[in-house]
């Protein structure tokens, strides 16, 4: 009676079983959660290859990779100028032209709005580049946001060219 | 749950009741005493029922014909339109159930706010009944991408994109609901499978709800607490049963008005036009009932804000029974308050218009000015209300005010007699 607030075998045990009971039921639940991510075959279907040689400049293109429409945009000189000129500083996410076009011609990005997923439109907007119809976030002749709910510029994908004609995305 | 002990007359039914006491509950159903002043808004619970019911069976049946894959869903359900058996019919009675189902539960709901009905002892038959809505929703939003046209595709996009705004883990759990990196085929079949199991989870949750019902018995629109069974009630059976059927045929004519005459009026065109990945439609709108949340989601600026903004808009409801400190439930004695529902009512329908609305000008500042009065009303108004108002003087029964004129009026004399 005077050692009530020692633990004793059967607490001991009690402890023991139910976190044994815990770790298996977390590993038999994980299955169950972890069957809902992306299966094989989703993931088989990495990369693209795409011909841009018929692109003209000003013009772009609109793939499909992962099920995710890619701009790819022939940019005309007066875009990247605009582009480059801007000061990274008074963007909402500060990233250089630079960075984001290696060769200034190619815009490679989704074509999806950092906000909630839809397509935007290109040649719209009140910087020359693309506007999103659905809540209407202004993008820049670089794809990065200007105005609107979107939190992000919209993002580059990883890519490169396998040839002066050829792009590989993903 | 009766008070009284219930015994069978026939021997074959004491039997069976002495092991399984089904008997017992059909007469509890039957004789469970009712307010006897419970006016037409209280009859949209059994027309609730209805419109589950009625959503469960054709859902069945489009079921049987339906087919849950990207390359041929948009094509079952033309096959559906026009090859089936009507095909037709039963597809529009589910497509605009949806639709008269939030239609009936809104005036269910706004019923409550205007009766108190969710105040003490009811909490929890209003908590039950806020999970269900929240379920609807869901089962609403997963069946209008089941068709896989423009809207279908481009709604769950949207909807499913709003868990990316949680930080850090974000984009893998929107990864991990489409099963892919976009809204694909394996977000077609899970949706479908999850469109297909929330209506039995709202019929267990409904059984609770009425459960939870029969513990105190219904509010009425006075509010007070009654005597059960006493001079202010009548047996559910046949005063209300015939009551809420009559209302429910009423209802029915509505609803046949919208499946024979303007069965698309409630959709959008673009859900005719085959999914496409590559475009995004012109003007992405929700379906009608969720207008006024999709309003508060544009309101804000900001991706995360307006997502929080949105689920608050939910939340503040679920736990209203401690936000609204008055004692009085109904509004007939609350001067104050019942002002201020109807500002709410007006609100809402407000947001519910710029929420079909571009989001620019004009109608991105009524939709702010809308939401922050959404959140003043329950967060401000209803905790200083209930402190400040002085309510009318309660009757203390039910059949008291009927016998001496109406509740308003018998209030007026008694009123009139003390000054």
């Amino acid at each position: 009676m005077t050692d009530e607030k020692k633990p004793k075998r059967r607490d001991f045990l009690l402890t023991v079983t139910a976190a044994t009971g815990a770790v298996g039921v977390g590993a038999a639940a994980w299955p169950l959660i972890d069957q809902m991510n992306p299966d094989a075959s989703v993931k088989a279907l990495a990369s693209t290859e795409v011909d841009v040689s018929s692109v003209e400049p000003g013009q772009s293109i609109t793939v499909l990779w992962r099920g995710k429409p890619v701009f790819i945009k022939r940019r005309t000189q007066e875009e990247i100028d605009i582009a480059r000129s801007v000061d990274v500083k008074d963007l909402k996410h500060p990233e250089k032209d630079e960075d984001r076009a290696k060769n200034p011609e190619w815009l490679v990005m989704l074509g999806v709005c950092t906000h909630l997923g839809c397509v935007p439109l290109s040649d719209k907007g009140e910087y020359g580049g693309w506007f999103c119809p659905c809540h209407g976030s202004h993008y820049d002749t670089s794809g990065r946001i200007r105005k609107g709910p979107a939190p992000t510029n919209m993002e580059v994908p990883k890519y490169e060219f396998l040839n002066s004609n050829t792009i590989k995305i993903g | 749950m009766s008070d009284h002990e219930y015994t069978p007359s026939s021997k074959f039914g004491k039997w069976f009741n002495d092991r399984l006491p089904l008997l017992t509950l059909a007469n509890h159903l039957t004789d469970y005493p009712t307010p006897k002043n419970l006016n037409y808004w209280w009859t949209f619970g059994g027309i609730l029922t209805f419109c589950l019911i009625t959503q469960i069976i054709t859902g069945l049946i489009l079921a049987m014909h339906y087919v849950a894959h990207a390359d041929l869903a948009f094509g079952s359900v033309e096959h559906i339109m026009r090859n089936v058996n009507y095909g037709w019919l039963i597809r529009y009675v589910h497509a605009n159930g949806a639709s008269m189902f939030f239609l009936a539960v809104y005036i269910h709901i706004f019923r409550s706010l205007y009766y108190g009905s969710y105040k003490s002892p009811r909490e929890m038959i209003w908590i039950l009944g806020m999970i269900i809505y929240v379920l609807m929703m869901a089962a609403a939003f997963m069946g209008y991408v089941l068709p896989w046209g423009q809207m279908s595709f481009w709604g769950a996009t949207v909807i499913t994109n709003l868990f990316s705004a949680i930080p850090l883990v974000g984009e893998s759990i929107v990864t991990w609901l489409w099963g892919g990196y976009s809204v694909d085929n394996p977000t077609l079949t899970r949706f479908f499978s999850l469109h297909y199991l929330i209506p039995f989870l709202i019929l267990g949750l409904v059984g609770l709800h009425i459960w939870a019902l029969h513990v105190p018995g219904n509010n009425n629109p006075i509010g007070i607490d009654l005597k059960k069974p006493s001079k202010d009630t009548v047996p559910f059976h046949p005063y209300i049963v015939i009551k809420d059927l009559f209302a429910l045929l009423v209802f029915l004519i509505i609803f046949a008005l919208f499946v024979f005459y303007s069965p698309n009026i409630l959709g959008h065109a673009d859900n005719y036009i085959e999914a496409n990945p590559l475009v995004t439609p012109a003007h992405i709108v929700p379906e009608w009932y969720l207008l006024p949340f999709y309003a508060i989601l544009r309101s804000v600026p900001d991706k995360l804000l307006g997502v929080i903004a949105m689920f608050s808009a939910i939340f503040v409801l679920i736990i209203l029974p401690w936000l609204d400190t008055s004692k009085v439930r109904s509004s007939i004695f609350r001067p104050l308050y019942k002002q201020f529902y109807w500002f709410l009512v007006a609100d809402v329908l407000i947001l519910g218009y710029v929420g079909a609305m571009p989001a620019e000008g004009i109608y991105l500042l009524v939709a702010r000015v809308g939401t922050a009065y959404y959140f003043i009303h329950f967060l401000v108004i209803l905790p200083i209300l209930g402190r400040m108002e002085r309510p009318l003087e309660i009757p203390t029964s039910i059949t008291d005010p009927v016998l001496g004129g109406s509740v308003e009026q018998s209030f007026a004399k008694r009123h009139k007699e003390k000054i």
